[in-house]
């Protein structure tokens, strides 16, 4: 086993550290990009869904006739012709006391949301598949729905599975220290009931599944704009009972945005591969938006009932958090409320602490991980109490803070409860105060104090909100990557793990040319096509860059080895005399000598035909490495933000934002830049404008953009973004994820910043998106009609 | 959010536009800008059997500014009226309005005829309309008539159009000497429709009082809703502090506005009342501009 190097000091690396442009940016800026359905497919028939217009009902009986017999209309499933794929599909992440309810790809007998597949339709083109819709008939019986938690959770209410005795999908508690006693003996007791709303991932191009049979390698091939083409071709494997051999997943290069939704499992992706295996003909399927509004998964609905006791200096003491989670109609996995859970305690040093989690079903379509994945959530519990505790001390938000961080020699941090990855919530490094202290230093808080004073003398109302977090980043099990030398001397990087705007061709590519010291544009990076590479996860939970990067970093410096040994081979030389320039290996005090890249894969991989090979020089060189972390990587954060609000409209106005982030090593600035403002501009949707409604028995109310204030680049301010850097132990990257620590502490800090502003009013912000009508109603006390 | 099937129109002249409709009447939607009616479309709401393009009718493609007022054609767009300088003089309340519709590339497709034939009633142009005392220009096979603005909007989405009518032109009289206007509203994100909107428009007296006072708003109720009662309260005043607290008391008091998905009934009751007011205060402010 070689020994492997680690990144620690990139003033030393050629690429790593530096902010590269996106290979990937020249096709998406020019129109070239190749998303699903710009694959030049040719001859395949089209498929639309019937989807139940009940939030929960029976169906008796369900008539295709008509539908079948419209011109161009190839053919009608439902459950009745779909008898082999009606199995389960399974949560992602479980637990043994799930209350635990079937999910099939198609529905069999009862809807239980709307948006839940019915009937599938292929036909000649899109347009006639959806006229052959409107063709079938289909009779449901009405039943009882719950359209929230509240709903769900009320005593008597109706069962979202019928034979279930209860809505709760599954309650757990999580403790540290003697959370009950301490509530007892706490000088100061605060508590709360702060709610999260509802949102979409809203990715530009929606969900989409395409397949056919290849007859001559008796392959399926899917193509599928899915985070985990892995995971998928395991279920597909699982679900049609073959080998994963027999499955190609192709995710296609370029997938336009994930954000989670497409890192879960979806009836569309059992049920279109195997109609096209039935019908003998390729068949594809391209969500529209409106069915991405009532079938892809969700996120972030929660309401949390959050008690915090602390002593005179504001210090903590113990923290009891209740929250209720919106599961949706069937539980697609537990990770969200499982990592709000242990995302509760943050930065800060808290003896006690108490997390429980009522999980429920609603008739709603499902939730799942969506940028953030239930951190918001909690730090939205955590920071607004942290808020409250200054407020009722008569000290600065920021110096209570202060005084509960966690200090950098603290590391590792054992903060006593369990995180999703099953090892025990142990934070592996940071650096809070210097967070803090990054804002401290671009926001002179006397001043702002002053000019907050005076600015409420001509009626204008500012506020200053500030929201830290933790966030558990780059888990496991493992992800892998396959790094060759090809025929032409160019160095290949196979991912296992597919982008959906990342740019792993240009990091990987920085990677790879680092561990191996070639020149940078001999590296290409290619991924998503699961006979690239037989193993791999996905892209969710920003764990890539802590998991992907050391794969190739691992395996990169495995092929340097090959090629040196290859060339020490033919030329004769030691191994030690030799680097790797360019596209070359030289005798490094006699450049002349030496061999290119393009011969050592003529000699290693080529080879001679029926020669025997010397017994120290390799052949084949191609190495596939797995990384598997042993826990989590924690990155962490914090948010400031200065609002300006109009108490007589209800309308925010964001004066400035600044985001501090750390996400250990950075390997390259502009991408890492590019990840904390995409997700910065997620957070500001989800603390001001996105919101998807519902009727109080399920039916949906936002599903289209007139409706649901998806923020646009008019109402996203630019950050002022400032990194910390505090590399993980934990990979020889020393890397941490960046992928949704942009929006993990908006919704806080800007409640926060709101009710800043709105103290002389005595105003509370309990609910988040902080509509206008909600900014009202906090400051005159008017009632709404919260479901 | 595919459309169903339809037989598509495309001509040329006026009287082939009113031929179509005149025969398939119920059966066909005119096709302007598109910018609302596509979407209609593509979700089922509408599903027309037959479509008349009039982008390629070169006549409806024009606007006319003269002494006595503005003439606009069915196809002029949101934008062209939105950059002309000569409109933005002449009506600034209706520029101003104009820059709150949608987004730039919206506004470049978009028409005033198709704002107002689609009688939505949180658009802008609407309320405007009638703050204005725009005429419409209606045309069928066998008839013209011209419909005050006031007379227009029947309800949420329904004008007073009939399926065989097409929108020509609409007309706004010039604004009279010392006339001022304008718009206000409160909108969820940038070029949204507004949650509430008030145009204000009124006439400055020599004697230093309002005359003349239109107040109309948008998004409040299934029609523009024009407030009489509070520009009774306003008329012949001279715009005072006390006078504008009173008038925004009066319609906070006396609204009952509408609830949608938007916002509550109680927050347009609230609001609405602080659009008129700051309206108001505009025209205030331009008092010493128009010299009185
Ligand atoms: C994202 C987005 C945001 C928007 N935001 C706003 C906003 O903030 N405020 C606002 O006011 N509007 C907004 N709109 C709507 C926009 O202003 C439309 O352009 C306008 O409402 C309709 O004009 P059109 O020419 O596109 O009409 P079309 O969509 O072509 O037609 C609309 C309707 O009017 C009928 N029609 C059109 N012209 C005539 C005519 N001459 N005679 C008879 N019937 C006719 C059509 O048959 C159809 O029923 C928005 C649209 C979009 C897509």
């Amino acid at each position: 086993m070689t020994q492997l190097s680690e990144v620690r000091d990139l003033e030393k690396t050629a690429n790593l550290g530096t902010g590269m442009l996106r290979r990937e940016d020249q096709r998406l800026l020019t129109g070239g990009g190749q998303f699903l359905d710009d694959l030049p497919f040719g001859d395949f028939y089209e498929a639309a869904i019937l989807r139940s217009n009940y939030a929960h009902a029976r169906i008796l009986s369900i008539d295709t006739e008509a539908a079948k017999s419209l011109n161009g209309v190839i053919a009608v499933f439902t459950a009745s012709e779909l008898g082999p794929i009606l199995k389960d599909l399974p949560p992602k992440v479980t637990n043994p006391k799930l209350n635990y309810q079937v999910r099939l790809p198609i529905v069999k007998e009862y809807a239980r949301y709307i948006g839940e597949p019915v009937a599938v339709v292929v036909a000649e083109n899109r347009y006639i598949a959806e006229d052959a819709l409107e063709l079938i008939e289909v009779e449901y019986e009405p039943l009882e729905s719950v359209g929230s938690t509240a709903q769900a959770l009320k005593e008597g209410a109706p069962p979202v599975h019928i034979g279930s005795e209860t809505n709760v999908a599954v309650h757990l508690i999580q403790q540290a220290g003697d959370p009950e006693a301490a509530l007892k003996s706490s000088p100061h007791v605060l508590r709360e009931t702060l709610h999260v709303a509802r949102g979409g991932g809203h990715s530009i191009e929606a969900r989409a599944v395409a397949a056919r049979f290849d007859g001559p390698t008796q392959q399926l091939i899917v193509w599928d704009n899915t985070q985990a083409p892995h995971y998928v071709r395991q279920m597909l494997a699982t679900i049609y009972g073959v080998s994963e051999d027999e499955i190609r997943l192709i995710a296609p290069a370029d997938i336009g945005g994930g954000f989670g939704p497409k890192a879960q499992f979806y009836g569309e992706e059992v049920l279109i591969p195997w109609i096209a295996m039935e019908l003998n003909h390729p068949v594809k399927w391209i969500e529209d938006r409106w069915e991405n509004f009532i079938s892809a998964t969700m996120e972030r609905t929660q309401t949390h009932h959050v008690e915090v006791g602390f002593d005179d200096d504001g210090r903590l003491l113990v923290l009891k958090d209740v929250f209720e989670h919106d599961q949706g109609a069937y539980c697609v996995g537990l990770k969200v409320p499982t990592i709000t859970m242990s995302t509760l305690p943050g930065p800060y040093v808290i003896p006690n602490i108490h997390s429980e989690l009522i999980s429920c079903y609603t008739n709603i379509v499902p939730t799942s991980s969506l940028r953030g994945a239930g951190r918001p959530q909690a730090v939205v519990a955590m920071e607004r109490m942290m808020d409250r505790i200054a407020e009722h001390l008569g000290l600065e938000p920021a110096e209570v803070r202060r005084r509960n961080l966690i200090q950098p020699d603290q590391f590792p941090y054992a903060v006593g409860l369990t995180f999703r990855d099953g090892s025990p919530l142990t934070y592996d490094s940071g650096n809070y105060p210097a967070l803090l202290d990054g804002v401290l230093e671009r926001i002179d808080l006397a001043e702002f104090r002053a000019e907050q004073i005076e600015a409420r003398k001509s009626g204008k109302f500012l506020g200053l909100g500030l929201a830290m977090f933790v966030e558990g980043t780059g888990i496991g099990p493992y992800e892998g990557a396959r790094v060759r030398l090809t025929n032409t001397g160019r160095v290949m990087v196979s991912l296992a793990a597919s982008p959906q705007g990342q740019g792993y061709e240009t990091v990987y590519a920085q990677v790879a040319a680092d561990a191996i010291g070639c020149d940078i544009d001999l590296v290409s990076v290619r991924h998503g096509d699961t006979s690239f590479i037989p193993y791999g996860q996905g892209t969710f939970a920003s764990r890539i860059t802590s998991t992907a990067g050391p794969a190739v970093w691992q395996a990169s410096t495995q092929v340097k080895v090959d090629i040196i040994d290859v060339a020490a081979s033919m030329l004769k030389i030691d191994s030690g005399e030799l680097v790797i320039r360019g596209d070359r290996v030289e005798v490094g005090d006699d450049p002349e000598k030496g061999v290119s890249l393009a011969e050592i894969a003529s000699i290693a991989n080529v080879g001679r035909h029926g020669m025997s090979v010397a017994r120290n020089q390799p052949v084949a060189i191609e190495r596939t490495s797995y990384f598997k972390p042993s826990q989590a990587a924690y990155s962490s954060g914090i948010s400031a933000i200065i609002v300006s609000v109009d108490v007589e409209t209800g309308k925010i106005e964001i004066l400035r934002s600044i985001l501090g982030h750390d996400c250990g090593t950075v390997l390259n600035p502009l991408l890492v830049e590019g990840q904390v403002l995409g997700g910065h501009a997620h957070g500001i949707g989800n603390a001001i404008y996105e919101e998807a409604k519902y009727s109080k028995d399920g039916q949906p109310l936002t599903v289209s953009y007139l409706d649901y204030a998806l923020p646009t680049a008019m109402e996203v301010p630019t950050p002022e973004l400032f990194h910390v850097v505090s590399p993980s132990p934990l990979n020889p990257l020393g890397v941490k994820g960046s992928g949704e620590g942009g929006t993990v502490p908006l919704p806080a800090s800007v409640a926060n910043a709101v009710e800043d502003a709105l103290r002389p009013f005595g105003a509370r912000i309990r609910e988040i998106p902080l509509t206008p009508d909600r900014v009202l109603a906090a400051i005159y006390g008017f009632q709404r009609d919260e479901t | 959010m595919k459309p169903s099937r339809f037989i598509y129109h495309a001509p040329t002249q006026i009287e082939e536009v009113l031929d179509l409709l005149w025969e398939y009447g119920d059966e066909a939607k005119i096709l302007a800008g598109g910018q609302s009616l596509m979407p209609m479309l593509n979700f089922r709401l509408l599903a027309p059997a037959h479509l008349i393009d009039i982008n390629r009718v070169k006549a409806l493609n024009q606007y006319s500014l003269s002494d006595s007022g503005l003439t606009i054609s069915a196809l002029a767009r949101h934008r062209d009226l939105e950059l002309s300088p000569e409109v933005e003089l002449a009506y600034p309340i209706l520029h101003e309005g104009l820059t709150n519709i949608a987004h730039v590339q919206i506004r470049n497709r978009g028409t005033i005829c198709g704002s107002l034939a689609h009688a939505d009633s949180a658009a802008e142009l609407p309320s405007i309309m009638m703050a204005l005392d725009g005429q419409m220009n209606v045309r069928s096979k066998s008839s013209r008539r011209i419909v005050p603005a006031g007379e227009f909007f029947r309800f949420h989405l329904t004008s007073d159009l009939d399926s065989t009518e097409l929108l020509e032109s609409v007309f706004i009289p010039s604004m009279k000497r010392n006339s001022v206007g304008a718009f206000d509203e409160v909108t969820r994100r940038k070029g949204d429709f507004a949650l509430v909107g008030a145009a204000v428009v009124g006439t400055w007296s020599e004697r230093g009082t309002i005359e003349d006072c239109r107040i109309v708003c948008s998004g409040v109720a299934p029609t523009p809703l024009r407030l009489l009662e509070a520009e009774e309260l306003v008329s012949g005043t001279d715009l005072s502090e006390e006078v504008l607290v009173a008038v925004q008391q009066l319609v906070m008091e006396s609204l009952e506005p509408t609830e949608d998905v938007h916002t509550s009934a109680q927050y347009r009751k609230k609001v609405t009342g602080v659009v008129v007011r700051r309206g108001l205060a505009r025209l205030a402010e331009q008092r010493s501009v128009v010299n009185v």
